[in-house]
């Protein structure tokens, strides 16, 4: 029950995206179409549900301060190794996301279709170094980690296909020249993220 | 282009257009869509949008200087993995940096200043430019880039702070003001407040640049 609750507030109340900026690049850039803005969102699931408690073994065994107690030597156990962590998790994220990329080439063809260039260009998406990050800030366990990895991709899906399906919409209307695709996307995106705030009292 | 490099003075034309482009005609944030995540998370004081902008600053123009100096050594294809190696050990020498010399506003940036090795400026102007430029022009870019972005958040950070908390890096208004019916609008610290406003100054800045989207 409580993870359960724990999950719905990454969603919905802490949306990795409407609260926390991250991954708007990508998010601004692929919304033209529901197709690939589905295609997208179901990708940064995946990449997230298994770079989240994989950073968050790397971190625990290897460098946070006296993570190397293991291994026994005693000039390894005070060892604070925690300031590799930007270089680590990134290059975890590039290579799972390339060895993520071979697989499904391997086992469906259709799903790797459906995602195409989506799959790499995710190695660049704040949202996934950022959930690890903040994993490591707000020192959760390995089953929070893995779940708060998933509620985040799960909230970034919501908001990538809300917003994919509005600017849909948004394509007949008429709309001073300067406020023209990017303004009037942030300006909705504004909304969007007053109407996920309502979820805080919750 | 190759032709025509070397041998200039250090502000001809050319070299001060590829510095002044990024400010307005060419702005990384309003006109390229480059970086927006941070431009919206660290603004909601004055003080750490300054510090974010200098960090990034930083981090171009020091990333377009390295990159742009091996640039005939790094092999086609692994050359992403190279530039995310060179930026991510830059970030960690800013982080240290802004970890011994300003702990309180490192502890308010918390996870962004890592994610400015994912900040899609920096490897947008290795890629566009420092691969293919020599290191002078590369420096002026990454310097003209960071600017670009500083100004940006300068203007969004003043202006949440302003609004939303009534404070000035950390001055706040006086008394008379609030005295004659003023009120703060809590929403501009907020995430809405920042979508808002920042979708407003793309408005007007691209409006003042004649920049239409398709």
């Amino acid at each position: 029950m409580e993870l359960l609750s724990f999950s719905i507030k990454a969603i919905f109340v802490e949306n990795i995206l409407l609260a926390y900026f991250l991954g708007m690049c990508s998010y601004l850039a692929v919304s033209k179409k529901v197709s690939t803005a589905f295609g997208l969102g179901l990708a940064v699931i995946f990449v997230l549900t298994i770079t989240t408690p994989m950073n968050w073994l790397i971190h625990h065994f290897f460098l946070r301060s006296g993570a190397l107690a293991w291994t026994n030597v005693p000039a390894l156990a005070t060892l604070d190794l925690s300031f590799l962590n930007f270089i680590c998790f990134i290059a975890v994220i590039a290579a799972l996301v390339q060895i993520v990329e071979m697989f499904i080439d391997k086992t469906s063809q259709k799903l790797y279709a459906a995602l195409g260039i989506f799959l790499p260009l995710i190695t660049v998406n704040c949202a996934i170094l950022g959930t690890s990050l903040f994993m490591v800030e707000r020192e959760y366990d390995l089953l929070h980690a893995t779940i708060f990895g998933m509620s985040s991709g799960a909230g970034f899906f919501l908001a990538i296909i809300s917003m994919a399906s509005i600017r849909h919409k948004l394509r007949y209307s008429n709309i001073p020249d300067g406020l023209r695709g990017l303004g009037i996307t942030m300006l909705t995106t504004g909304l969007i993220a007053m109407a996920f705030m309502a979820f805080s009292g919750m | 282009m190759a032709a025509s490099e070397g041998g200039e003075p250090l502000l001809s034309a050319k070299s001060k257009k590829v510095f002044t482009d990024p400010f307005s005609e060419n702005n990384p944030i309003t006109i390229q869509v480059l970086g927006i995540c941070s431009a919206l998370a660290v603004t909601a004081q004055l003080k750490p949008s300054l510090v974010m902008g200098l960090a990034v600053m930083a981090v171009v123009a020091g990333s377009n200087v390295v990159i742009s100096t091996l640039r005939t050594l790094i092999p086609n294809k692994v050359r992403i993995i190279v530039e995310m190696v060179v930026v991510a050990s830059l970030v960690i020498l800013v982080d240290q940096v802004l970890k011994a010399y300003a702990f309180d506003v490192s502890k308010q940036l918390s996870v962004f200043v890592g994610l400015i090795i994912t900040n899609c400026i920096v490897l947008g102007r290795l890629e566009a430019f420092a691969m293919g430029n020599k290191p002078l022009p590369s420096l002026l870019d990454g310097l003209g880039n960071g600017l670009g972005y500083a100004w940006v958040l300068a203007i969004v950070g003043g202006c949440r702070e302003l609004l939303g908390s009534g404070s000035i890096l950390g001055f706040s208004l006086p008394e008379n003001v609030y005295t004659i019916g003023y009120v703060n609008n809590g929403l501009m610290v907020l995430a809405p407040g920042a979508f808002v406003l920042l979708g407003l100054l793309i408005w007007v800045q691209r409006t003042l640049s004649k920049y239409v989207e398709d």
